[in-house]
């Protein structure tokens, strides 16, 4: 009964909101507009998804097609934002990001800081992550880890339509540089969204489902397929607790050390690559504060430390799914003791 | 006896999003002997845990759901007729039953809310049953029509029964003018112009009560009862921490505490209910409008307007029911109405009596309105 929307027409119904809210607000970005080849046809494309579709039609030149060149309409959209824009930058695909780096790290991440508190820089870079597209190596990674490293940006990763909405409004109405990262698999996704603009605060985890026995931690499209993993062992007597990050910075670490200290096990589930990663942070965040709770070795479920494979196998078993979460479920909730396991070792 | 003596037990529809319900546990056996009202079964639903009630006499002759089963809207849970009725007949009315529901609850699906624009607002409003001299249901502070989900289709079964979002709240604008009652009060007068009800019970909870006695100084030539429930504008005392902690709370963590205090078992309040305060708080507009009303409904801690003096002057049948565990209004603002109006006080209950005693409330309401109507 309550509406439904998809998780791609949640984020075109934010910015639209935003838009008709706030006139500083612009879009910016490759094909966001019309795009090569839809001459005469603006907005046919709106995005290469489409996500941007209709904005143009609404909003005229609030809504900017750039060329190919990613450090220049990144470091525009900066320099936008410094001036007293609200600019909502949209670089396709997070692995093109690399070409920016020094406008996002060292330019927009330092204002605040360097002109000691006084300056703002209220930018949103929306960005899509994820495997699975059959898209290759440069097209399919997830990098939210290199941007949460970064003190100064703040990165926002949704799960679903209802968070994808109120997190975007939340960061456009930012004050600070912030990165939202878009699951390409996740945008046909459907789910309840109120047609009101509302917004959902930085920081607060989303607990999704409750459980005493073992902890997961995860994001984005992972929550999905953690959830499928929860389920089909709820029937074995094993009750999973699922927690969402929904940012990865700031860091919601009550949410996740309150669930630990009561499960006392913990998996947690990243589709990214697995070194110096959001499974290893979290990893030594409760290693290093909830160490007494723990009642088995910490399980990371990742992809390999490779490249994004082309070949459809491949590809498959890179990322992880409900299969091997359900297997690092049942591992951490049969560990009975540290001395069987240090002795394996 | 024939087949019209068999009667169903059916899964309620508790709010606007309840499309299933999960069999908890049953509080009677097959062969026990029931009366209307008999607390038959408990269910469990994403948002909260009810007691389905019998709507009838008879004995228990079959529990056709069984505990952990998920039955849908509508789905039947039991059966009840006379002792006598031979078993072969029970099981044909089972067969039969599911043929005929699958259609019948397709049809009952289409109770959506509606939206009408009234000054400068729009406001959601659910109207479930027809004809019968029509009831409106008024909810409390930050609350919404879907706080009747166990009210609102039993009292439509035999009238019209609206539900009303209060502007500021649900999906109504959020738009509450000063902040005063007077708002609101308009508000709800303008809409039962706009809807053409030109005689309606008024049924208020909280300070959806103070708003219905306000509306019946109003217009009282449209006022044909008041139900007050735990009602605000009958006294001074109102626990003001309360009103100020919901309105400030922006995390899950600091709303549940308050919440708790709206039921007397505070069990009742689930992760969903804190959810759905929350994402309410969140919409653009609610904030401003929460604190705006709190800042004029309670002030110095105590509420700041009283129809106590006004009431001898209503001429509308009032009927008062409260919790005796109400730690939001005292019960004690009911103790001396009894020249007024009729007073029920309910043991064992908080504030959201209209839930935690659903059926004695039900049964309440339906009497006293039956009474007026004649």
């Amino acid at each position: 009964m309550p509406r439904t929307l998809s998780y791609q027409q949640a984020i075109n119904e934010a910015l639209d909101q935003e838009m008709a809210r706030d006139e500083t607000v612009l879009v910016i970005g490759e094909d966001v507009a019309g795009g090569h080849g839809a001459d005469g046809e603006m907005d046919a494309w709106g995005g290469p998804l489409g996500v941007t579709k209709g904005l143009y039609t609404k909003y005229g030149n609030r809504v900017l097609d750039t060329p190919i060149s990613e450090s220049a309409f990144v470091g525009a959209g900066i320099g936008a934002a410094a001036a007293g824009q609200r600019p909502v930058v949209e670089l396709m695909f997070n692995d093109f990001l690399g070409v920016c780096f020094d406008q996002i790290f060292n330019q927009a991440a330092k204002f605040r800081y360097m002109f000691g508190g006084k300056a703002e820089t209220p930018i949103v870079i929306r960005t899509m992550i994820g495997a699975g597209m059959r898209a290759a190596a440069q097209h399919s990674q997830s990098l939210y880890s290199i941007f949460t490293h970064i003190p100064g940006l703040k990165c926002v990763v949704p799960s679903t339509p209802y968070d994808a909405k109120g997190l975007l409004i939340e960061a456009i109405r930012d004050n600070d540089p912030v990165i939202f990262f878009e699951h390409k698999g996740l945008y046909p996704t459907k789910g309840e969204v109120p047609e009101e603009s509302y917004t959902i605060p930085f920081g607060e985890a989303e607990v999704v489902r409750e459980g005493d026995d073992v902890t997961i931690v995860t994001l984005a499209e992972m929550v999905h397929e953690s959830v499928t993993a929860a389920e089909a062992l709820s029937g074995d007597g094993v009750d999973c607790e699922v927690i969402d990050l929904r940012t990865t910075s700031p860091l919601d670490d009550e949410t996740i050390l309150e669930s630990v200290e009561r499960t006392g096990r913990l998996v947690v589930v990243d589709e990214a690559n697995p070194r110096c990663s959001i499974a290893t942070d979290i990893s030594a965040l409760v290693a290093q504060n909830a160490f007494s709770s723990l009642k088995a070795p910490i399980r990371m479920v990742t992809a390999p430390h490779t490249p994004v494979p082309f070949s459809d196998a491949l590809e498959d078993l890179y990322k992880p799914n409900a299969d091997n979460i359900g297997a690092a479920i049942r591992e951490v909730s049969e560990h009975q003791n540290w001395e069987t396991t240090v002795s394996k070792s | 006896m024939g087949n019209d003596s068999i009667e169903k037990l059916t899964m309620p529809k508790w709010g606007l999003s309840m499309t299933h319900g999960k069999v908890v546990q049953w509080l009677v056996e097959e062969g026990a002997s029931v009366s209307p009202g008999a607390e038959m079964v408990e269910v469990e639903t994403e948002k909260i845990t009810g007691a389905v009630e019998s709507l009838t006499a008879g004995v228990v002759r079959r529990l056709v759901a069984g505990s952990g089963d998920e039955i849908p809207v509508g789905g039947l849970l039991a059966v009840i007729a006379a002792e006598d009725v031979p078993q072969a007949q029970i099981d044909q009315f089972i067969e039969n039953f599911v043929l005929e529901e699958v259609e019948e609850s397709d049809e009952s699906a289409d109770a959506e809310p509606e939206y009408v624009e009234v000054g400068n607002r729009r406001l959601r409003y659910l109207q479930r049953g027809e004809d019968g001299c029509p009831a409106l249901l008024l909810h409390g502070f930050t609350g919404n029509l879907n706080n009747w989900l166990f009210n609102h289709s039993t009292l439509a079964s035999d009238r019209t029964v609206f539900a009303l979002d209060l502007p500021g709240h649900g999906q109504s604008s959020k738009d509450v003018g000063d902040g005063s009652l007077e708002v609101l009060i308009g508000a709800v007068a303008e809409w039962c112009e706009s809807v053409g009800l030109d005689s309606v019970h008024l049924i208020g909870h909280s300070m959806g009560g103070a708003i219905a006695l306000g509306v019946t100084l109003l217009v009282p030539e449209k006022v044909r009862s008041c139900t007050l429930i735990a009602s605000a504008g009958l006294g001074s005392e109102i626990n003001a921490e309360y009103i100020s902690g919901v309105v400030s709370a922006d995390r899950r963590k600091q709303l549940k505490p308050h919440l708790e205090k709206l039921f007397a078992d505070a069990g009742q309040v689930t992760r969903q209910i804190v959810d759905d305060m929350l994402k309410f708080k969140r919409v653009d507009g609610v904030q401003d409008a929460l604190t705006l009303l709190a800042s004029r409904f309670v002030e110095n801690g105590r509420q700041a307007r009283s129809f106590r003096d006004q009431l001898s002057q209503m001429e509308v049948p009032l009927q008062v029911i409260w919790g005796a565990e109400d730690q939001i209004i005292p019960v004690v603002h009911a103790a001396d109405l009894t020249e007024t109006a009729r007073v029920q006080i309910i043991e064992s209950c908080g504030h959201m009596v209209q839930m935690e005693a659903a059926g004695e409330v039900n049964r309440l309401i339906e009497s006293f309105l039956s009474e007026i109507d004649g």
